[in-house]
């Protein structure tokens, strides 16, 4: 009888901020049936939805998407727990992990966002700002406190960033949304292609150590996307509060309420020019400074967070020797700067999970990560932290039995794919599909395990909107529809040598690839790398060098890589090729159809 | 002392365990029949669903509830290990058939076990009895009945089916409510003032006709039937046979165009 009573872990450890407000749920229900009524236009409802993180769906006016929100990526296990119950009775019976740490629950019936709102306060999460123009997550690297190059842990700023702005009045009518990145280090980067990007550092300043940050501002993706400036060679902590209230007042001032098409931040500073914006905003500081009649302060909690290594409730030992154990090792692990941990990514097919595997997940955190907790990534992903190097093979089987082991994580072989046709209004092709069918040709293939691979990406978006980060990609693709004569077949154009890291740049564009020819393009280009590498070269320092016309070898330029391609790219005619013409994910004739985008809302 | 018979629609644990000491109730276990032997409820019949299936006329429903010692007056708790969507297939068998005073074990088999509550794997000697037979069509709907209700106002119909599902294909003019919605963690339907808010939300309240729907043999849309009558719903129906029968008919179907919804669910 006993064997039958499940046996009971220790309490897992719980968040120690609460970013719910348990009356928004019972809010949003009433708004939506006044909305139902007419008593509510739609323009103004559209607005409130999303400043409560209810996103459009598809062609579809009933339906909504959710973007719970992660700040700085943390996540417990009851949430975690607590996102599988929701994804099982609201949405597809999976989940979503975006490119911004956010979690998305698509296809819940709108009257039923309401519902969600209400089990996610009950764990401390909310959606609110999750989209609308305000002050999205803030986003901090899954390896801050744990990278072997960072000056200190940037979570408790991220952390604290996140809860001043959440609900801020003055952050909930923006220009345009608003988004924070933290990191780690110039090497894990995403700072020079969002509003505000930090970077921690130190000086040695009287003898003493101060703490501070390098900050990028007006960078960002999108139909049009630049790369960020530094605002000064170092901003001490205690100035961080006032810097991002000087930021967004003046966005707030100068951003263009107008042109959805042009009024996030990057704009004005582009339109401005940098210099002069940079002015203002050291000035806009000094006033912020002196004018607040109490002294604001960021709540930063740096108490460590207990790092305690689990009781398991089962101890079976694990067998080191199960296949694809050292693949998986190499592919998937971050050895952490505290000796003995690493951090285990797992790979999540363009970031989708189901819910049994998110129950999974949420009891391997309790069993495995010393620190209690999981943190999202910034490619669609999860990582366990502080699991002890002992434990590796036995949480690998873990993994592997729920489905959870794919190789690659921290590869070229794990493509980011925002949800395309799937679910967005503005998608033109299924870029979400696509991601998965390069990433088990990669696999298929043992792509993750070449070195020469490893630290170039593969990153897709199902539209010119930059959600997919695909001028951020070694080898990036957009959406869009080509045609021969009546006949339209979805396409994508491809875009090399982007990177997000301390030489961040924009991918530059090489040519249109139809969508059935991208595997074959991208396994071509990795063919020609291969032919014209010097020694010590990886893809990613190639294409660099070829998008900048520095490269020696027969391939020069992107047009010398451009013309040997373009083969491939040729479209044949609808009876020799009906496929040709259907998106991944289709079986008939594609057309391009979209709806309105909200972002801009 | 006359009491009047509160009809309800789940019995909680305790009371079951107080009524099986007092065998003032019958108990059926609708697992399949292995399960059944290995243990069970006490006192508790096995009727696996699937016999029931094999042929649901009234008259054999009659024979059924006769070999498991029920008459009209029987007091009758079904449980299952399928989050309570086989159980109550089977209770409203017994309720179309004119039983009255079933209902739905509130948790699990699985969940009754992991609390480490009384099991054994005796098989009870039954007393036949005699049932009646007093059906009761108002809470059955059938393909035909489903055509011309189609342009009533006041009739809501419901599909239990997952999400995915539902959006793939359904019956024109249907809403969804995956089965998944209706449970509480560690009940087989949420409690009744969380249940009422979930409908409410989704306009199914007042005195509408609410007809439900699931895939096959009418087991995830008999739940929902019992979650509406767990709130006092009074004018609830079950579409039995389903969308596949629905689909075999050939009858008209509704689908979400333009959206490649399944390639956004995890394998």
């Amino acid at each position: 009888m006993a064997s039958n009573l499940k046996q009971s872990r220790p309490k897992p450890k719980k968040g120690k901020i609460n970013w719910a407000r348990n009356q928004e749920a019972d809010y949003f229900a009433n708004t939506v049936k006044l909305y139902r009524q007419g008593k509510y236009d739609s323009d103004s409802f559209r607005r409130f939805r999303l400043q409560h993180g209810a996103y459009g769906t598809r062609l579809a006016d009933d339906y909504a998407m959710v973007r719970i929100k992660l700040p700085a990526g943390e996540i417990y296990p009851n949430q975690i727990e607590r996102i599988s119950q929701l994804s099982e009775q609201f949405s597809i019976g999976s989940a979503h992990f975006s490119t911004r740490e956010n979690i998305q629950l698509h296809w819940v019936v709108l009257e039923d966002v309401s519902e969600i709102l209400r089990g996610l306060s009950e764990v401390g999460l909310t959606s609110r700002e999750a989209c609308g123009n305000t002050v999205r997550n803030v986003m901090c690297s899954p390896l801050s406190g744990v990278c072997p190059d960072e000056e200190f842990d940037a979570t408790p700023y991220a952390l604290a960033t996140a809860r001043f702005f959440l609900r801020n009045p003055m952050a909930q009518n923006l220009p345009r949304k608003f988004k924070f990145n933290f990191t780690c280090c110039e090497k894990h980067g995403m700072v020079r292609m969002v509003d505000v990007g930090l970077i921690p550092q130190t000086r040695e300043q009287d003898g003493a150590t101060q703490k501070g940050f390098k900050i990028f501002l007006g960078g960002g993706l999108g139909n049009k996307s630049f790369v960020g400036h530094q605002l000064e060679e170092f901003t001490p902590e205690e100035d961080l509060l006032y810097t991002s209230i000087a930021v967004m007042r003046i966005f707030d001032r100068l951003g263009d309420r107008k042109n959805m098409a042009r009024n996030r931040m990057r704009y004005l500073v582009n339109d401005m020019g940098w210099e002069k914006f940079q002015n203002l905003v050291l000035k806009e500081r000094a006033i912020v400074r002196a004018t607040q009649s109490v002294v604001t302060r960021l709540n930063v909690d740096n108490t460590p967070n207990e790092i305690k290594k689990p009781i398991r409730v089962s101890n079976e030992s694990g067998s080191t020797a199960v296949d694809g154990y050292a693949r998986w090792l190499k592919g998937n692990t971050f050895k952490q700067k505290q000796p003995g941990y690493y951090s285990v990514f797992v790979t999540l097919e363009a970031g989708d999970i189901t819910s049994n595997q998110l129950h999974v997940l949420s009891e391997l955190i309790q069993d495995f990560s010393s620190e209690g907790l999981a943190r999202a990534g910034f490619s669609q992903n999860i990582s366990l932290r502080y699991v002890h190097e002992d434990d590796l093979p036995h949480l690998y089987t873990k993994l592997l039995s729920a489905g959870l082991a794919k190789s690659g994580s921290l590869t070229m072989s794990a493509p980011i794919g925002c949800s395309g046709t799937t679910s967005c209004n503005l998608a033109l092709t299924n870029s979400h599909r696509l991601a998965k069918e390069i990433q088990r040709k990669f696999l298929e293939l043992k792509l993750d395990e070449d070195d020469d691979l490893r630290d170039s990406s593969i990153k897709i978006s199902g539209c010119p909107n930059s959600c997919g980060q695909h001028g951020i990609a070694t080898i990036g693709f957009f959406g869009g529809g080509g045609r021969v004569d009546k006949d339209m077949y979805p396409n994508y154009m491809m875009q090399l040598g982007g990177r997000s890291d301390g030489e961040t740049m924009l991918g530059v564009s090489c040519l249109r690839v139809p969508a059935k020819r991208v595997i074959p393009v991208i396994l071509k280009i990795i063919e020609i790398f291969k032919e014209n590498k010097k020694p010590d070269d990886d893809l990613k320092s190639w294409i660099h060098r070829v998008v900048n016309g520095i490269d020696d070898s027969n391939i020069k330029s992107v047009n010398d890589l451009k013309e040997i391609l373009t083969p491939l790219t040729l479209p044949p005619s609808k009876t020799e090729d009906p496929d040709f013409y259907a998106d991944y994910g289709s079986d008939t004739s594609y057309h391009t159809k979209t709806g309105k985008g909200e972002c801009a809302a | 002392m006359s009491q009047e018979k509160v009809v309800k629609t789940t019995t909680d644990i305790d009371s079951l365990r107080s009524e099986i000491r007092d065998k003032s109730v019958r108990v059926i276990d609708v697992r399949r029949e292995e399960d059944y032997k290995k243990d069970h409820i006490p006192t508790a019949v096995n009727l696996p669903l699937a016999n029931l299936l094999s042929d649901d006329s009234p008259e054999r429903v009659q024979k059924l509830v006769n070999s498991m010692g029920i008459d009209d007056e029987t007091s009758v708790v079904v449980y299952d290990d399928t989050f309570g969507a086989l159980a109550s297939r089977v209770a409203w068998t017994l309720e179309y058939l004119g039983h009255s005073d079933v209902s739905l074990l509130e948790t699990t088999y699985g969940a009754w076990k992991s609390l480490g509550l009384e099991q054994d794997n005796i098989i009870p000697e039954i007393q036949k009895k005699d049932h009646s037979i007093n059906l009761r069509p108002e809470i059955l709907a059938t393909s035909d009945y489903l055509e011309s209700s189609k342009d009533k106002r006041d009739v809501i119909l419901v599909d239990n089916r997952e999400r995915l599902n539902y959006l793939e294909q359904h019956i024109p003019g249907a809403i969804s409510l995956p089965y998944r919605t209706l449970a509480s963690s560690d009940k087989i339907l949420r409690p009744k003032e969380d249940m009422k808010r979930l409908l409410d939300n989704r306009g199914i309240s007042g005195d509408s006709e609410i007809i439900t729907y699931c895939g096959s043999v009418g087991t995830l849309s008999g739940l929902a039937y019992y979650a509406l009558k767990s709130v006092g719903l009074p004018n609830a129906k079950l579409y039995v046979r389903s969308f596949k029968e629905w689909k075999s008919l050939s009858k008209p179907t509704e689908k979400q165009e333009d959206a490649n919804y399944w390639d956004l669910s995890a394998e």
